[in-house]
């Protein structure tokens, strides 16, 4: 453990309120949730900041909810709870399917949805699927809260429009037609960082798709889709797809094998929603 | 700070942000919980929070205010799972033990090998290749060790067909 | 009621599982301190600046300066060639130049030491290293009228990588000042080794004692790198006159010990259209890293064993260690024999694939028999069961109709068959001349060896050993602890020779011991006579002969047998491989605790499942880049197939209870019996791991074959692929 702990500083607020109030007052504080990154980089010597604020025992940002229209997930649910969500469940199944291969059972009982949208690494397993299902993130400050649809709040690599005095304090979901899907390919079956992660919807109006691992940020490709919705064939939609994620090497995995999986598995896609649902 | 440590109140000074599996092993003097990679992959440092297999070389001390945390310790020397995993050779060095058999306590009674496999996944193992824990664990919650049809033994000589 | 060939109770006792046994990190000395190692960061230069950039207050520091005037700055194994800490040329990233202790570990940590270099070219290829580190040739029959009696020739180049252990406990030792010495506790597999390395460090008359803390995994890599880290806590001990404890993180264990030697082999064969093999021709490369270590041995196992357990008359293998700039490699399970197998057991596939020959038949055809000669012309004896496993592991795996049925699927099928010396190489264990002693008690008999329980089940298995040699209750046979000042040096706890030599020293003691006790009970004995100790020294069995100059003659005293048939799911989208079964059968000569030895084999089956498939180390720069658990992925639950073990007894009449080696074998088959099971697929991988990335590349390669032929066959392997 390369970190010296003794010069942390940690505030502990007691409501959502006193947190923000905490942030906009010192605003090089960094929020911290289930730490299973943070303390990563305890232990490599990484870690940037060195005053804390605890979100974890803020209980109202765990609540999982859901409307006719809308499935809200509040920032503090871990991955086991939204697993568990009868909601998610219902409503979100390609989340369920994510949560259940991020880590394992230890890693999902603390990691939470608001510290992977929040941590903002391109490998992030739930990021894709809030892209494809046209999530809105809700930002809240001490003055004021406000909404960004999930697909512009990246701006680049581990960078956001989340300003230093706002909190993620939930993600909301619309109400999402047709057929789900999601696929993770990673180091080896359990405890693994994506080398590729994509989710996408067959929603009759135009597919959606997401993937992870293949640019700075998740990234949705709308020219793909756009290809798909008109008719081209996967041929042509897969040479859109290479064109539109910019792949790289790295120590897990290359460039080439990312480009080429990305087609493969739009391809299986495909071909797996075009079975009429049940 | 507050918790519950094995059954019983606690009161405990340490860091708010050093590492609980830093605390139970020091301040606390627990060193059931072992550290082996510091980054949440191998299960090692494993122990429950509120019920809740968690990997304590990646939680601040803080968040545990209040609540009910469980190490191996607090298992004592006569649990079904401690003997079987001796007893099936679900230890062999033994290093992963604790974290494993934490892991396991939460799988309930007569799990699946597929429920098994899933909740072990955090917990690495790097001398048994995980079958002995299986049969471990099938030997603690179903109350008979799994049959071992499987397993054949004969003295085959030179000539033999 | 025997001992031997039950499920005893583990000597272990419950410990392990309550959180009361105490590893090397769970150990406090009143005192104590900790230490930390300043490394080199470029891999091939000179240092010429060393300057401590903090306030001393409090600190050890520990250079070259230090080693004591008697003494020699060396990690002393084989060859004395290792600084045990680095004075000015450097060879490799990560080589010990400094080292600090305090009592403040956040103090500890940021201190700063700036190191400034005269950086030189490394060379990091082993191909293109003009280093040699060590290298030999075995000559058999006569090649070139085994190459001219040959009806087909096949050729190919087979690759592994490294292999890091990942032991779950990383290596730590405390060093302790005593009588005016320094007393070693820590995770250790060879106490004898550390004590050898500390007296030649520290200079002859120096007090030295090691004991052996409880060690969570070792697998080799635990062999010699203790003697390194002995080293430095016994220096910064000395000089503090305090207790230091060095316990590396996974990262640096990572970074910094040693790992399984990358090879690389190219076989050339001559063969009969039926299959027979009339020439084999075989160039053997490793890579050796910066250092000796133990290189040279492990180079000669690999060699020894690398035409296989196949008979063929006129042979020829070329073996070298090679220099490179990189972290020295060292012993990791299997030693050589898991490289050289694995290019055999796939050399073997594809030239069944050439041939158009049944992969099963072609081994049974040439699979060594009782009366043949190895290739160093070793006469094998009746506990030979090459074929016996092989066929087992054919019937139980139900390999013909799984291959019928798996034709024109994404499921593939693969053999390997192999074989593992047992014990030191050629006159190893002569020149080791282990001991072992028993000596009474109150109630029974304690048995003092050097050799570790490191997860194996040492202890337990020489109890059982002991107690039916006795003839007494295994509940009343002790094992001494593991302290060098308390046991006599059994040899190294290596080479799966734990049970098959040391339990055989320790079987003649009892049975010299139960004959001086004349029919009285050791309790009865003991209460009237009092204490009575015997000590034997390892006899190799007469009928051995070698010649080390020429590696010719009889390399081990006998060979344990195994059979890996392996059944893998393969997605083409993802060209990720599956693996779902594998069907293990292993002659072991006599398994004195089955429940442990299938442990034995099973857990070497995992490890080989990592090796095959995913574990990969990603080196830049000389360094190793993923040294993380996050991004050196061993297998976890959900990783490993299923394992079907079959344990097969054929006697070798010189082991205890007829025992032979087991601890190594398990690993030398998963890994070729996976790429075989892959390129029964039609994916020509030659290399492990064999990861999607690889095989992304097989696949692209068996488009282009199937585009630029007729018919898909592998009849044109030797135009396909060339460059893998």
């Amino acid at each position: 453990m390369r970190t010296a702990i003794a010069p942390l500083e940690l505030r502990r607020p007691k409501s959502i309120g006193d947190a923000l109030k905490m942030l906009r007052d010192d605003q090089e504080l960094v929020p911290i949730a289930g730490c299973t990154d943070l303390y990563v980089a305890v232990n490599f010597g990484t870690l940037v900041g060195s005053r804390f604020l605890d979100l974890w025992s803020l209980e109202p940002l765990r609540k999982i909810s859901a409307t006719d229209v809308t499935l809200t997930i509040g920032a503090m649910a871990t991955f086991t709870d939204i697993i568990k969500s009868r909601h998610v469940r219902k409503h979100l199944p390609m989340l369920v399917e994510a949560a259940r291969q991020i880590g394992g059972p230890q890693i999902q009982n603390r990691g939470t949805i608001g510290g992977n949208i929040a941590n903002a690494s391109p490998a992030g397993d739930s990021l894709p699927v809030l892209s494809a299902a046209d999530a809105m993130i809700v930002l809240r400050s001490a003055s004021a809260e406000r909404r960004v649809k999930f697909t512009e709040f990246y701006t680049g690599y581990r960078k956001s429009v989340r300003r230093p005095d706002e909190l993620v304090v939930a993600v909301e979901i619309p109400r999402q037609n047709g057929t789900q899907w999601f696929r993770k390919v990673g180091t080896r079956a359990a405890q693994a960082i994506s080398k590729i992660v994509m989710a996408a919807v067959r929603d009759p109006a135009g597919p959606r798709i997401a993937l992870g691992s293949v640019a700075a940020t998740t990234v949705r490709v709308p020219k793909t889709e756009a290809a798909l919705a008109r008719g081209a064939s996967m041929e042509a939609a897969a040479r859109v797809l290479e064109s539109e994620i910019t792949p790289i090497d790295d120590v897990r995995s290359t460039a080439d094998y990312r480009r080429t999986v990305s087609a493969n598995l739009l391809r299986r896609f495909w071909a797996d929603t075009s079975r009429p649902s049940p | 700070m507050k918790l519950t440590l094995n059954g019983a109140e606690v009161d405990v000074e340490a860091h708010p942000m050093k590492r609980l599996l830093d605390v139970l092993r020091e301040e606390l003097q627990l060193t059931g919980t072992k550290e082996a990679c510091g980054e949440g992959e191998c299960g090692a440092c494993t122990v429950l929070v509120d019920g809740a297999p968690v990997c304590s070389c990646l939680i601040p001390f803080a968040q545990v205010e209040d609540a009910r945390i469980t190490t191996i310790e607090g298992l004592g020397e006569d649990h079904p799972l401690q003997h079987a995993f001796m007893d099936e050779v679900g230890a062999q060095c033994g290093i992963c033990t604790p974290g494993m058999i934490l892991s396991a306590i939460v799988l309930g009674d007569k799990p699946s090998l597929a429920q098994i496999k899933e909740g072990l996944a955090g917990n690495l193992c790097r001398c048994t290749g995980y079958e002995a824990i299986y049969r471990a664990i099938q030997k603690a919650t179903y109350g008979r060790p799994p049959a071992t049809r499987r397993r054949s033994l004969g003295v085959r000589r030179a000539g033999d067909k | 009621m025997t001992a031997v060939g039950t499920n005893v109770k583990r000597k272990d006792g419950i410990g392990k599982a309550t959180g009361r046994t105490k590893y090397a990190d769970d150990i406090v000395f009143p005192g104590m301190i900790y230490g930390r190692t300043i490394r080199t960061t470029i891999p091939c230069g000179r240092i010429t600046s060393v300057r401590m950039d903090f306030d001393p207050a409090g600190f050890t520091v520990c250079d070259h300066r230090d080693i004591p005037a008697g003494g020699k700055n060396t990690v002393a194994l084989l060859v004395d060639d290792q600084p045990c800490l680095v004075q000015a040329d450097v060879r490799h990233v990560a080589e010990p130049v400094v080292l600090l202790a305090h009592a403040d570990r956040e103090k500890l940590l940021a201190a700063n030491v700036v190191i400034d270099y005269a950086r030189l070219t490394p060379v990091f290829d082993p191909m293109s290293s003009t280093q040699m580190l060590k290298e030999f040739t075995i000559e058999k029959g006569n090649l070139k009228r085994g190459f001219d009696g040959a009806e087909v020739i096949v050729e190919g180049t087979y690759r592994t990588g490294h292999q890091e252990h990942v032991y779950i406990e990383t290596n730590g030792v405390i060093a302790v000042p005593e009588k005016g010495g320094i007393a070693v506790y820590g995770s250790i597999q060879c106490p004898f080794y550390v004590e050898k390395a500390l007296k030649v460090l520290l200079g002859p008359g120096r007090y030295v004692r090691v004991v052996q803390t409880e060690t969570g995994g070792g697998f080799g890599g635990k062999e010699e790198y203790p003697s390194m880290l002995a080293c430095h806590a016994t220096l910064l001990a000395l000089k503090a006159n305090r207790p230091v404890k060095i316990i590396y993180d996974r990262v640096e264990d990572m970074l910094a010990t040693t790992k399984r030697h990358p090879s690389i082999v190219r076989h050339r064969t001559g063969l009969k259209k039926d299959g027979r093999i009339t020439a084999m021709e075989i160039e053997v490369v490793i890579d050796g890293g910066a250092y000796v270590t133990l290189s040279p041995v492990v180079l000669s196992r690999g060699g020894i064993h690398a035409a296989g357990p196949y008979r063929c008359n006129n042979t020829r293998i070329h073996a070298r260690a090679m220099f490179t700039n990189t972290p020295p490699n060292g012993a990791f399970r299997g030693f050589g024999a898991p490289q050289t197998q694995f290019a055999m057991e796939v050399h073997m596939e594809r030239i069944a694939e050439v041939l158009g020959v049944d992969p099963v038949k072609l081994r049974e055809r040439n699979a060594l028999r009782p009366g043949d000669t190895t290739a160093t012309g070793q006469v094998l004896k009746d506990d030979c069961s090459a074929l016996q496993v092989l066929k087992e592991a054919v019937k139980r795996s139900t390999y013909r109709r799984k291959v019928a049925k798996y034709k024109g699927t994404n499921r593939g099928i693969g053999v390997a068959l192999f074989y593992h010396g047992s014990g030191f190489t050629g006159s190893g264990e002569l020149k080791l001349g282990s001991k072992a002693a028993v000596e009474l008690t109150q109630r029974g008999v304690r048995l003092l060896v050097s050799s570790t329980e490191i997860g194996q089940g040492t202890r337990t298995m020489h109890a059982q050993i002991v107690a039916d040699a006795m003839g007494i209750s295994y509940e009343d046979v002790e094992v001494a602890p593991i302290d060098t000042s308390i046991v006599p040096d059994s040899g190294p706890t290596v080479a799966s020779r734990t049970c098959m030599v040391v339990g055989k020293i320790l079987q003649r003691a009892c049975e010299e011991l139960k004959a001086k006790l004349g029919g009285v009970s050791p309790g009865e004995y003991f209460a009237k006579n009092g204490p009575l100790r015997v000590e034997k020294q390892h006899v190799p069995p007469e009928w051995i002969t070698w010649d080390e100059d020429l590696y010719r003659g009889d390399a081990y005293a006998t060979y344990a047998w195994g059979c890996n048939v392996a059944e893998v799911e393969y997605d083409s989208d993802t060209f990720e491989v599956r693996p779902i079964r594998i069907t293990a059968v292993c002659d072991i000569g006599k398994a004195i605790h089955p429940a442990m030895a299938t442990g034995q084999i099973e857990g070497g089956t995992g490890q080989g499942v990592g090796f095959a498939l995913i574990e990969q180390v990603v080196m830049k720069n000389g360094a190793m880049a993923n040294s993380q658990l996050t991004n050196y992925t061993i297998p976890t639950t959900l990783d490993t197939p299923e394992m079907d073990i079959v344990i097969m007894e054929n006697p070798f009449p010189e082991g205890p209870f007829g025992a032979k080696g087991l601890g190594e074998l398990p690993i030398d088959g998963p890994a070729p019996a996976l790429v075989n099971a892959i390129r029964s697929l039609g994916l020509d991988v030659r290399e492990v791991p064999a990861t999607p990335e690889l095989i992304l590349a097989a696949a692209g390669s068996r488009q282009a074959a199937e585009r630029h032929s007729d018919e898909m066959t592998y009849g044109a392997p030797l135009a396909v692929a060339a460059s893998l």
